[in-house]
C-alpha cells in the first residue's frame, strides 16, 4: 500500500511528466501553391506546457496566427511567438479564429492527402502528427465523418 | 434548424510526450468548438449609404460595373488570395450558399472583391474564384478602383507589416458577405459563422420571394 503511493507521488512530482493531446488536425485543401494554407487542431496540456515552434517540410515557415475580430467586424491575425497552454483548458483552433499559416508551400495541399507537422512544446518535447488534407469547404474533420 | 454541434462525433488523435518512461496511454476527450454561438445572431439592415457602384475587372479580364449585374441580386465579399483563413471559409461558404439555393441561385450574382489587387491578378482570380464555386465571379482592378468599390459598399480595410507573410504583409479586413438589391441598393449584411448556409440560403429565398410579390 505505502509502496503504490510513493510511486504515484514520484510520478506526479515529475515535472518531466508531460501530457499534451492534441485532437483532430486539419487542414484545408490549399487554392494555388503560391497561396497561404491553414491548418487546424486543438491542445490540451495537464499540467500546462508551452507551444514553442511549429514546422513542416512542406512550407517554408508555420506560424501561429491569432484572429481578432473586433465589433466594427474587422479581422486582424497577428502572429503569436509562442502559445501558452494552461493546465487542462483545450486551446481550439479553428477557421475564422485561431490557427497555424502555412507560407511558401512546397507544393498545393490536395484534398485527402496528409502531411507531417512538428509541434514543439516546452516541457512536452517535440511531437510529429499527421495532417488529413479535407476539402475545401470542410470546417473540420467532424463534418468529414459524416 | 438544427445547428450541427457535434461534440460527440470528434476525430481523435492522441499524441503523448513523456520524458522518462514508456507510459500508459489515455485517451482524453477535447470539447472541439466549432465557434458557433446561435445567440450571436448578427443581421442588420437599412444602411442607406450603402451601395453597389464599382467599376473592376472580372476574373475573365472583361470590365465590367454593377450595370452587368443589374436585375440580379448580389453577394458580395470582400477578401484577398494570400488570406489563410477568413477568406477561404467565407468563399467556401458562399459556395455551399449558392448549392442550397439551387435553381434560384440563377437570380444571385455572387461576387468576390480583391482588396490585394497587386498581388490578385485576373489569372491569379481564375484559378482562385474556380475552386470555391463555377459561378463565382472574382473582380480585381486598379488600387483607386478597388478604393471607390470598397467606398461605395463602405468596406474597411487595410494593409499591414507582418514580417511572416509573403512579401512581408497581409490585409485587415471586414468579413462581411453583403446581400444587395437588384437595383444594387442595400439589403442586408451577414458573417460566415453566425448561421449554418442553409440557413443563409433560406434567409435570401425569404428575401427574394418577398421582391418578387411587391
Amino acid at each position: 500500500m505505502i509502496r503504490t503511493v510513493l510511486i504515484a507521488a514520484t510520478l506526479f512530482a515529475t515535472p518531466a511528466f508531460a501530457d499534451v493531446t492534441v485532437t483532430a488536425p486539419w487542414a484545408r485543401a490549399s487554392i494555388l501553391a503560391s497561396r497561404p494554407g491553414a491548418v487546424y487542431l486543438a491542445i490540451n496540456a495537464d499540467p500546462a506546457d508551452t507551444l514553442l515552434a511549429v514546422s513542416t517540410p512542406i512550407a517554408k515557415a508555420a506560424m501561429i496566427h491569432s484572429v481578432e475580430t473586433g465589433e466594427d467586424g474587422i479581422a486582424r491575425m497577428s502572429a503569436l511567438a509562442t502559445l501558452p497552454l494552461a493546465a487542462g483548458a483545450v486551446v481550439t483552433m479553428a477557421p475564422g479564429d485561431m490557427h497555424i499559416m502555412l507560407t511558401d508551400l512546397t507544393e498545393k495541399l490536395l484534398e485527402g492527402e496528409t502531411f507531417p507537422l512538428d509541434l514543439t512544446f516546452e516541457t512536452g518535447g517535440e511531437v510529429t502528427i499527421d495532417v488529413p488534407i479535407l476539402g475545401i469547404a470542410s470546417k473540420g474533420p467532424v463534418e468529414a465523418t459524416q | 434548424m438544427t445547428q450541427i454541434t457535434s461534440a460527440h462525433r470528434k476525430l481523435r488523435i492522441i499524441l503523448w510526450s513523456g520524458a522518462i518512461t514508456a507510459a500508459v496511454l489515455t485517451l482524453g476527450l477535447a470539447a472541439f468548438r466549432m465557434g458557433d454561438d446561435p445567440s450571436h445572431k448578427v443581421t442588420y439592415t437599412g444602411e442607406a449609404d450603402i451601395r453597389s457602384q464599382f467599376s473592376l475587372t472580372n476574373h475573365e479580364g472583361q470590365s465590367v460595373t454593377e450595370g452587368d449585374y443589374a436585375g440580379r441580386w448580389q453577394l458580395v465579399f470582400f477578401g484577398f488570395t494570400h488570406c489563410p483563413d477568413i477568406c477561404p471559409t467565407t468563399l467556401a461558404y458562399m459556395g455551399t450558399v449558392l448549392d442550397e439555393l439551387g435553381p434560384k441561385a440563377e437570380n444571385v450574382a455572387p461576387l468576390f472583391v480583391t482588396v490585394d489587387p497587386t498581388r490578385d491578378t485576373v489569372e491569379i482570380l481564375k484559378e482562385y474564384v474556380a475552386a470555391f464555386h463555377p459561378r463565382l465571379i472574382g473582380l480585381t482592378g486598379s488600387e483607386a478602383q478597388v478604393a471607390e468599390a470598397a467606398e461605395a459598399f463602405k468596406v474597411y480595410y487595410e494593409r499591414f507589416e507582418e514580417e511572416s507573410a509573403p512579401a512581408g504583409y497581409l490585409m485587415a479586413h471586414a468579413g462581411h458577405i453583403y446581400l444587395m438589391r437588384p437595383d444594387g441598393r442595400f439589403e442586408a449584411v451577414f458573417l460566415e459563422g453566425n448561421q449554418p448556409a442553409d440557413a443563409l440560403a433560406e434567409e435570401i429565398t425569404i428575401r427574394i420571394a418577398k421582391e418578387m410579390r411587391s
